[in-house]
């Protein structure tokens, strides 16, 4: 920990997640409450009367369920009343800087054991209302007003990447059709097809009522064909946008010398940054993300680690082009290789740079408050060999998690450990 | 530019009489558009408004499909798509706006660095009318 000034190391203890999707049936409370109960099933000790803080992100339970002042309800709701408790709001990057501040607390010794969730219940409005909540992570006085939605300002700066790199507009189809194949094996994830069994079940559709079969080849001639796949901002198709979800994820972090008392295979955190920005046309480039470069930075600073030593990592996949982005932004990639690297399966499961083994948000899903966190249980359970048919092989030990608020205006990355008791 | 405050209103109050206002930096010379009263490249507050001459180039784009719901109730849907971009004005600063005139049914013939000249575009029907900021090739 090269000129830290954390006072002491942080550890992840234990993971939950609810099941991702659309869930009419419930609302945030219960979504947490199944993530929680998923926490308490992952662990080998757990004393909830050891918490002693609660960090939620949360981007706008108020806007999508008439529900603010969530964090106080939920803490309330698994019995961890009176323990202080902070909702946090960096919109999609909630989550990842709800962990950040709860790292922060134990780090300054004002706590040694914090529950940290993420949780967004976004379905029960119309689609045209979750667009409208959505945008106001953007700049509403000045970026909005111009037309754009959230997929428009991902799909300007993949125009800025395709002209600046002359990218080929398949490079975001291979980013689709890598992480529906990782969520096809993650049972928390939203859509968890893969790409082909989606294309295959809309042929199998129009044959059953009589309709001229589509003669799709392969899942690229099926992406590329808008009727299978319609455009909703040029170059960015349906299948390149991470879907509206509902879904909740926990993670208990405690000071490092208290880890082993809760479980016998903690991670660490080893490294984390975060790093802010104005809108879209104040930046000097717009095929980079520049605060994600710069939370990176900071990360793999305080680790003392590199790019080369990440074994895996989950990335802000909202849409096609972001993980592309992130693959550079991170140092995986050169500047403008990342869309040939995505062609040609450099970040599969068992590529050189696994990205998004869970799916990410394209295939498991986008709860907005909760997919920092969620993230975070990727990583323990590949760090940890836990990941069942999606474990990435070679025995992993770093993992890397980036999460991004708006179009850049926040991005939060941490590093994570897992060291061996024998050294 | 004595007529118009630092307040972000007032870009669109100046708009609807077709100018675009920025700001100067009196200190280190930097333009900034929107206007703002601290400067954001020496940090300084010695700012004064100006009019920008509206000429940019497009440095980014996009034609959406699936439109916001201001853009929904101006008539924009999937079969009247719309092109939004990021422009680079002579200036120096960038600012968003739709693109206008530009073929949305062949966003492929788009060209980032086309020349640009701003225009104003009013939405929101007559009772919620107001004046919002566009460009369309020179
Ligand atoms: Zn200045």
């Amino acid at each position: 920990m090269s000129e830290s000034k954390w006072n002491r190391g942080v550890a992840v203890v234990g993971v939950g997640l609810s099941k991702f999707g659309a869930f009419k049936e419930k609302n945030s409370r219960d979504l947490f409450v199944e993530a929680y109960l998923d926490l308490i099933n992952s662990m080998h000790r757990y004393d909830p009367k050891k918490v002693e803080a609660f960090y939620l992100g949360n981007f706008s339970s108020d806007q999508f369920e008439k529900q603010a002042h969530l964090a106080p309800i939920l803490a309330s709701w698994v019995g961890l009343s009176p323990i202080p408790t902070v909702r946090i709001e960096d919109a999609c990057a909630s989550g990842g800087v709800a962990i950040r501040q709860a790292a922060l607390a134990i780090a300054s010794g004002q706590y040694d054991v914090v529950l940290v969730g993420g949780v967004e219940k976004m379905t029960d409005l119309e689609i045209a209302a979750v667009t409208e909540a959505l945008a106001t992570a953007a700049d509403t006085q000045f970026e909005v007003p111009a037309g754009f939605t959230f997929p428009g300002f991902y799909a300007a700066m993949a125009s800025a990447y395709m002209h600046e790199y002359n990218a080929q507009r398949d490079a975001f189809y291979h980013v689709s059709i890598k992480n529906h194949s990782n969520g096809a094996l993650n049972d928390k994830a939203q859509f968890g097809q893969t790409i082909r069994s989606i294309m295959e079940s809309k042929k199998a559709r129009a044959a059953q009522k009589g309709r001229p079969v589509p003669e799709w080849e392969d899942e690229i001639d099926f992406l590329s064909d808008p009727k299978g796949n319609p455009m909703i901002a040029w170059p960015m198709t349906l299948f390149d946008c991470s879907p509206v979800s509902d879904g909740a994820a926990v993670a208990l972090l405690v000071s490092e010398d208290l880890a082993s008392t809760f479980t016998d295979t903690p991670i660490y955190l080893v490294g984390s940054g975060q790093a802010s920005d104005g809108a879209l046309p104040e930046r000097e480039t717009l095929s980079s993300i520049p605060a994600a470069e710069e939370a990176g930075r900071q990360a793999y600073h305080m680790a003392n680690l590199s790019p080369k030593d990440i074994d895996l990592a989950e990335v802000h996949d909202c849409f096609t082009i972001a993980e592309i982005i992130a693959t550079e932004d991170l140092g995986f990639f050169e500047r403008g290789a990342g869309w040939q690297a995505a062609i040609e399966g450099k970040t599969a499961r068992k590529g050189d740079h696994p990205v998004n083994t869970s799916g990410g948000l394209k295939s498991k899903g986008h709860p907005v408050g909760a997919t920092g966190v969620g993230q975070v249980a990727e990583i323990w359970k590949q760090l940890n060999g836990i990941a069942g048919e999606r474990q990435v092989p070679g025995d992993p030990k770093i993992g890397l998690t980036h999460n991004v608020g708006g179009t850049g205006q926040t991005c939060v990355v941490n590093i994570f450990e897992r060291r061996d008791l024998n050294g | 530019m004595a007529e118009f405050s630092m307040n972000s209103k007032d870009f669109f109050t100046a708009l609807e009489t077709d100018q675009l206002i920025g700001s100067h930096c009196l200190d280190c010379g930097a333009m900034v558009v929107p206007q703002r009263g601290i400067c954001p490249r020496c940090l300084g507050s010695n700012t004064e408004i100006v009019s920008l001459s509206g000429k940019g180039t497009l440095l980014a784009f996009t034609v959406i499909y699936v439109p916001s719901l201001m853009m929904a109730q101006a008539g924009y849907d999937a079969k009247n798509p719309y092109c939004v971009g990021v422009v680079k004005l002579d200036e120096g600063p960038k600012i968003s706006g739709q693109i206008l005139d530009v073929d949305v049914s062949q966003p492929e013939s788009i060209q980032i660095g086309t020349k640009l000249i701003m225009t104003t575009i009013k939405r929101g029907g007559e009772e919620n009318e107001k004046t919002y900021l566009g460009f369309r090739p020179v």
